[in-house]
């Protein structure tokens, strides 16, 4: 059965919202094209509503006297099957989230969600038009419109021009947003919601006198952290790889490195050095640096590495990443981190940085722990965990000696990277560490 | 009673003025003494067609409207036989100026009706060969086409293709609100003083937007023609044979280089000025049930009934046909292709300019910078 929702239209050149008066169609009822089936009053007039498909009315999405955002569905009809006009999509009742706003009187403005959070768990199957068009752009049917949720990360997304040019001066990913505006398209308030979301201090915990519960608001940061995480989680089909490294080589040439009077005064760390080593990983298997897109049904590889670091504040966890990480010097690179990390900590990440990552490495080595499994954000195919740096024993030329030793842990969306790309890629990342020099001449 | 409300009440001037009518609400023929048609069967059961097929297709429109399918829409509902009327009079040689409700007028031009469709969906800028249909765009400045119409016909003049049976001339399409502009008094002026060979439609269908005839004018609005010095005749804008044989006599006049004729054609608008319009806030029910006792199609049908020159089966096919179109025009328009966005640089100037140019790049070079998001 193909189910179509007509979402409210701008009745009258840039109405916003409009009343249903009165429902002249019920639930169950077979009804025909052009059939009037609702009155809506709008700021304009009080109109009559046309069926825009001919089938049986399966759900009236709002009782009379409700005033309803344009582009809100109103009634949902049960086409059956190819009934439907050729131009319309059709989408299958289950899919669909419930209404989750709550409409207020008629005397003030309907208020439109502004969501920050991208949650991109639920996605939206866009309605494709099945009209075959000569232009390059066929215009989206206005029809069947689902609730506003994330769409899939690297999808199409819906915004106009001069919101896209807002997204990009504020440096937000729009796949990130989530869209309130006609058809899911994202508005400016839409931007403005997700700006907030992430520069929103965390709220403080609330302490009842006598209680023996502390009751945190779920907001800000950790509100967005759990939806990506809980995205993510159940959206790609995580794999998760070890490898444990001698990494002594890597730390002497750090040190040597230190020793340069260009490096001076630049504070070097060995995420510096795995940085690196997964920037130059990901140039030797590029599939690494990729998004799964269900919306439009495609791998979409980058060519340029937004490389996320994950940094533990008071705020609790953000991911603020390097635009373009793969272009810049080690020099440039470790600028990049010092400033990002310490930014980070201060609270001033603006939002522009974390949002667009394609890779990220989370350094879980500084809380003193050797590796973990981690969960990746949403929109990127592979994360690598770096464990703490350890002298441990190691068999070294024949001999057991005390070695700098490390574990890394790679996990990848196993939609697009089989296990034995994974095992190259971090097996690569392993190489370089063991072995900067040799691994760097072997790549030439 | 206030003076303002006893004008408010007051029937709108020259309801009681006669017009030339030609066919009654009731289908009877009836005679005048200046104007008559000599149509057959065939022709009058065309008309017939022609009528109920506008009003369908508009219908089909305002629904598409409704649902969210074009922006806006201004019905011709009520005005079919002034258009179908005057549209049929038009020689292939004139030259017609529309307003932007003339559906009807296109139709009878043989202009595709999904032609003013994607103008009113946003999907093009309302753009056909005006020369090559001999009509002209869809004017949305009330008025102002009775200046480009004048022109027009002063051209023909200057040209020397008057005073023939095969000389041209212009038809302006415009409303009564329209009168109080100051574009169609000038126009008026201009045409009167060269003689042009225009003949100015005016379709009085009571009201402009809200504003009913009374605030418009304390004269019939055809009596205006003899201030500026040529002769004005009102019709039944509900009749189409009266429409066409009045439009079709000034048109000839005028192609004779009789000078210009100012035609009201009086009639109602049944419907919604436009679909952001709502017409219960500013008249009475009642008045419209009047109206609607003098329909355009009924009386035609009537006509062909009463004379025996249909049957059932013809209306049948006639109302099956409409319908067709509808739908076929219904899915043409759902089909409509969004324009590239640098469309709107083409055809500004007929040689391009550096500067549209030089815009058109900078705006492709704008919407490509987003062409990594994959959106649209």
């Amino acid at each position: 059965m193909a189910i179509n929702q007509f979402p409210l239209p701008d009745l009258g050149e840039g109405l916003t919202e409009g009343e249903i008066l009165k429902w002249l169609v019920a639930e169950g009822d077979t009804i025909e094209l052009n059939q009037p089936i609702v009155e809506v009053e709008t700021a304009k007039a009080a109109v009559e509503i046309p069926a825009k498909w001919a089938g049986t009315v399966v759900k009236i999405h709002h009782p009379e006297g409700t005033v309803v955002n344009v582009g809100d569905p109103i009634i949902s009809i049960d086409t059956g099957g190819g009934a439907a006009p050729a131009a319309e999509s059709t989408d299958e009742e289950p899919k669909r989230q419930p209404v989750l706003v709550g409409y207020g009187p008629k005397s003030g403005p309907a208020k439109r969600r502004v969501r920050a959070a991208p949650a991109p768990a639920a996605v939206v199957e866009a309605p494709a038009p099945a009209v075959e068009a000569p232009a390059p752009v066929v215009k989206e049917p206005l029809a069947p419109v689902e609730e506003p949720v994330a769409p899939q990360p690297g999808g199409p997304v819906l915004a106009k021009p001069p919101v896209r040019k807002l997204a990009r001066d504020l440096g937000i990913d729009l796949s990130t947003v989530v869209g309130t505006g006609p058809q899911g398209s994202i508005t400016r308030d839409d931007l403005q919601g997700a700006v907030d979301g992430v520069t929103r201090p965390a709220p403080a915990p609330a302490r009842v006198p006598g209680s023996r519960e502390t009751r945190i608001p779920i907001k800000g940061v950790r509100k967005l952290t759990a939806a990506n995480m809980v995205a993510s989680a159940f959206t790609a089909p995580h794999v998760t790889e070890f490898l444990t490294i001698d990494m002594t080589r890597s730390m002497r040439a750090l040190d040597r490195l230190k020793g340069q009077r260009d490096w001076r005064d630049v504070r070097v760390s060995p995420l510096l050095l795995v940085a690196k080593a997964v920037l130059l990983g990901i140039k030797r298997h590029p599939m690494i640096n990729s998004t799964w897109s269900d919306k439009t049904e495609e791998i979409i590889v980058k060519d340029y590495v937004n490389l996320g670091v994950a940094a533990a504040t008071d705020r609790g966890l953000i991911v603020p990443n390097i635009k373009d990480a793969g272009e810049l010097t080690l020099r440039q690179l470790a600028d990049a981190m010092n400033d990002l990390v310490g930014t980070a900590k201060s609270g001033k990440t603006p939002p522009a940085d974390m949002t667009g990552g394609t890779f990220t490495i989370t350094n879980v080595g500084v809380f003193g722990v050797d590796t973990g499994t981690p969960i990746l954000p949403p929109g990127e195919a592979a994360i690598l965990a770096f464990g703490a740096v350890r002298e441990q024993p190691w068999a070294h030329k024949g001999k057991v000696k005390l070695r700098q030793v490390t574990t890394l842990g790679l996990s990848f969306d196993h939609r697009i990277i089989d296990g034995e790309l994974g095992s190259k890629f971090l097996r690569d990342v392993g190489e370089f560490l063991t072995d900067p020099e040799a691994a760097l001449l072997a790549w030439m | 009673m206030t003076r303002a409300e006893s004008k408010r009440s007051a029937p709108p001037p020259g309801a009681d003025v006669d017009f030339v009518q030609l066919l009654t609400p009731d289908g009877e023929r009836v005679t005048h003494p200046d104007y008559s048609v000599d149509f057959d069967a065939d022709e009058l059961r065309g008309l017939y067609r022609d009528l109920v097929t506008v009003r369908k297709l508009d219908a089909e429109a305002t629904a598409l409207q409704r649902q969210g399918e074009l922006g806006i829409w201004a019905s011709l509902l009520g005005q079919e036989a002034a258009q179908v009327g005057s549209g049929r009079a038009l020689r292939p040689q004139d030259m017609a100026f529309p307003t932007y409700r003339e559906h009807g007028v296109l139709y009878c031009r043989g202009i595709d009706p999904i032609m003013p469709l994607g103008l009113f969906r946003g999907v093009d800028q309302g753009g056909w060969d005006p020369i090559a249909n001999k009509f002209g765009i869809y004017t949305i400045v009330i008025g102002a086409q009775t200046l480009h119409a004048t022109g027009y016909a002063m051209g023909i003049n200057k040209d020397g293709k008057v005073g023939t049976d095969e000389g041209e001339a212009v038809i302006a399409y415009f409303g009564d609100g329209a009168t109080s502009q100051g574009d169609v008094n000038e126009s008026f002026i201009f045409a009167s003083v060269y003689n042009a060979p225009v003949v100015f439609f005016c379709q009085n269908n009571q009201y402009a937007i809200s504003e009913p005839l009374q605030r418009q004018t304390r004269v019939p609005l055809y009596q205006r023609a003899s201030g500026f010095g040529f002769p004005g005749v009102r019709v039944d804008g509900n009749d189409v044979l009266a429409s066409y044989a009045v439009t079709r006599a000034a048109l000839d006049n005028a192609r004779h280089g009789q000078g210009p004729t100012l035609i009201e054609a009086y009639t109602y608008r049944m419907g919604a000025h436009t679909t952001s319009d709502d017409p219960t806030r500013y008249r009475v029910a009642s008045e419209v049930e009047e109206w609607q006792a003098k329909d355009p199609i009924a009386r035609v049908r009537k006509l062909l009934e009463r004379e025996g020159l249909a049957d059932d089966e013809f209306f049948a096919s006639v109302d099956a046909d409409a319908r067709t179109e509808a739908v076929k025009l219904r899915e043409r328009v759902l089909a409509l292709p969004d324009p590239d966005p640098t469309e709107m640089f083409a055809n500004v100037y007929p040689n391009g300019s550096h500067e549209i140019d030089a815009q058109r790049e900078q705006f492709a070079a704008y919407h490509a910078s987003f062409a990594h998001e994959g959106g649209h």
